[in-house]
């Protein structure tokens, strides 16, 4: 079941560019976007247990540092993402500290109330962010001196950006300190009692969560080659949660396939029904209803109960 | 007593806790000797395991120090007492439901580790934890079940996993909390078992109700009642005085 669904992926990835017209490898491309952006989001909320409701903080402020260095400062591509990402790390191991003072509902809050800072600033000091107009004229790099300009050639940028992401923290959610964090998820009393130290474990994931969203905050600017306080906004940050519980919080593929779910009835969707909105909710009170753990959880569930129905 | 501080395995000097106007710990000192089996016994609301709790560092105490092994840790994290050789169980059963057997032992063998933090190896291919674990497990009569689903375990069964996963550590201190509690008479015999073959390097106490059992399993005991030690001995000589009776039976 699990190969199938990675083979029927792959061959669908691959063979994309040479048969989808551009709309739907550009659609594609904000997928995979959406989906580094939501597998970052449930390593805090599927892993860590950690609801954040701010998420979209480390998209936005690594997609405003990287427009801001390149079209303001003149600086080269690389510098500026590198400077983009260390500054949304080090943002990150800042706003972990306040933050995970709290768990649970007033965890929740605080990244509320810190993304809602952000957003704020970025409307307001519109002198540094241009505010409401947002930053235009951002370029694509061009890693290697090729160019990313045509969709096929940034679909595969992005493809492979998004499989990197999906192997590492594949990886570091089944490494030993994986199992730390899924322990202290679930019992951090006892966890504590062996000898984990509960609030560093989950510093340290807080702030590799805020890596991968640089990464994708990159990803997004570079795409958009536009940026607006919007993608600072908690709608941005509640549309991810709502890809990782919809697809499956806590699963590997869940929230890509979640992910992708919110991001086709927003594009794709809103061309013909106008509240797409209302869409999205009604698709999520089915998944709910009909699979509570998710869409991953939830077929896989299915298929477990066909193959016993067919032995 | 006037032992020396440093030769003591557990030392609590004059411990108070009190929830807003409620003292449920008041002036409590104990004197542990490395190797001693200690029941702690004393009705329901007794201050029992909110003595444990300070003694394992979930709770902070308003006045009083906590000394192991002659070091002062009562302002140490419970993680931080853990390395020291400090181990607990719980009155109310805490394990990992939705893992393997294996899987919860493990995890109590990697705590101690500096590969707990390790982010790119997974724990399964520590073999040698494996073994360890196995044989822990082993030890408490689970093996056959290691691959097994906590959420497939029998009450009892889940009883003794707690007790493996704070034996796994090998702790210099055990803090046993109601380790009998909910037992039949058969895994009681059990349990009972395995307690009384923990080595005499590790130093027991333990919180039970079930005075019969667990009488035999202690040393020395310690009642208390209304957060206060009322009595603190040899076992026969508490067993014997005046004021056992009067807690336990209400004379």
């Amino acid at each position: 079941m699990k190969w199938i669904a990675i083979a029927l992926f792959a061959a669908v990835a691959l063979l994309l560019p040479f048969f989808a017209g551009d709309f739907y490898v550009n659609l594609a491309s904000q997928i995979y976007i959406a989906a580094i952006f939501a597998l970052s989001l449930n390593l805090l909320v599927g892993f860590g247990g950690m609801t954040s409701l701010g998420h979209a903080s480390y998209l936005g402020v690594a997609a405003y540092v990287s427009a801001l260095m390149t079209t303001r400062y003149g600086l080269h591509h690389g510098a500026a993402a590198l400077i983009s990402i260390l500054g949304t790390v080090a943002m990150a191991a800042f706003f972990g500290l306040i933050a995970l003072r709290a768990t649970g509902l007033g965890f929740l809050m605080i990244t509320l109330a810190l993304s809602q800072v952000l957003w704020g600033l970025a409307y307001r000091m519109s002198n540094i962010t241009n505010g409401d107009n947002g930053i235009t004229g951002i370029t694509r790099p061009e890693p290697f001196g090729i160019s990313l300009e045509s969709p096929a050639a940034f679909y595969w940028f992005a493809l492979i950006t998004a499989v990197i992401a999906f192997v590492m923290m594949t990886v570091f959610v089944s490494s030993s300190f994986g199992s730390s964090l899924k322990g202290v998820r679930d019992q951090p009393r006892r966890m504590a009692a062996l000898g984990f130290n509960p609030w560093m474990v989950r510093w340290i994931t807080f702030v590799y969560a805020g890596f991968w969203g640089a990464i994708s905050g990159l990803l997004y600017v570079y795409y958009n080659k536009y940026i607006h306080p919007t993608s600072l906004s908690t709608t941005s940050s509640a549309e991810a949660l709502l890809g990782v519980i919809a697809g499956g919080s806590g699963t590997l593929a869940g929230p890509a396939v979640g992910a992708a779910l919110v991001l086709l009835l927003k594009n794709y969707v809103s061309a013909y029904v106008e509240r797409w909105n209302m869409l999205l909710g009604l698709v999520f009170l089915f998944i709910v209803l009909v699979m509570p753990e998710g869409i991953v959880p939830g077929l896989q569930k299915l298929a477990a109960r066909l193959r016993r129905r067919s032995s | 007593m006037n032992v020396p501080s440093s030769s003591l395995a557990l030392e609590v000097t004059d411990l108070n806790k009190a929830f807003g106007g409620l003292k449920v710990t008041q002036g409590v000192s104990l004197s542990i000797r490395p190797g001693e089996r200690r029941l702690i016994i004393g009705p329901n609301g007794a201050g029992k395991t909110t003595l444990f709790n300070q003694i394992s560092g979930d709770l902070r105490p308003n006045s009083g120090r906590i000394r192991m092994f002659g070091e002062d840790v009562t302002r140490l994290s419970p993680y931080q007492r853990a390395h020291r050789g400090l181990s607990r169980t719980y009155q109310i059963i805490t394990l990992f439901g939705g893992d393997t057997l294996e899987h919860n032992v493990t995890l109590g063998l990697l705590g101690l580790l500096p590969s707990r933090w390790q982010m790119w190896r997974p724990l399964s291919s520590y073999r040698h934890l494996v073994t360890e674990a196995h044989r822990t497990l082993d030890s408490v009569g689970l093996l056959h079940l290691a691959g097994h689903s906590v959420s497939e375990l029998a009450y009892g069964e889940k009883r003794r996993l707690e007790l493996a996963m704070a034996l796994a550590q090998k702790p210099r201190v055990l803090l046993l909390d109601e380790p009998l509690a909910g037992l039949s008479d058969g895994e009681r015999a059990t349990v009972k078992a395995l307690v009384a073959s923990i080595s005499k390097d590790t130093t027991v106490v333990m919180i039970e109700h079930d005075m019969d059992t667990a009488l035999d399993l202690a040393e020395t005991v310690t009642l208390l009642n209304y957060g206060r030690v009322i009595v603190d001995g040899e076992r026969d000589q508490v067993i014997a005085d005046e004021r056992t009776r009067e807690v336990y039976l209400g004379a």
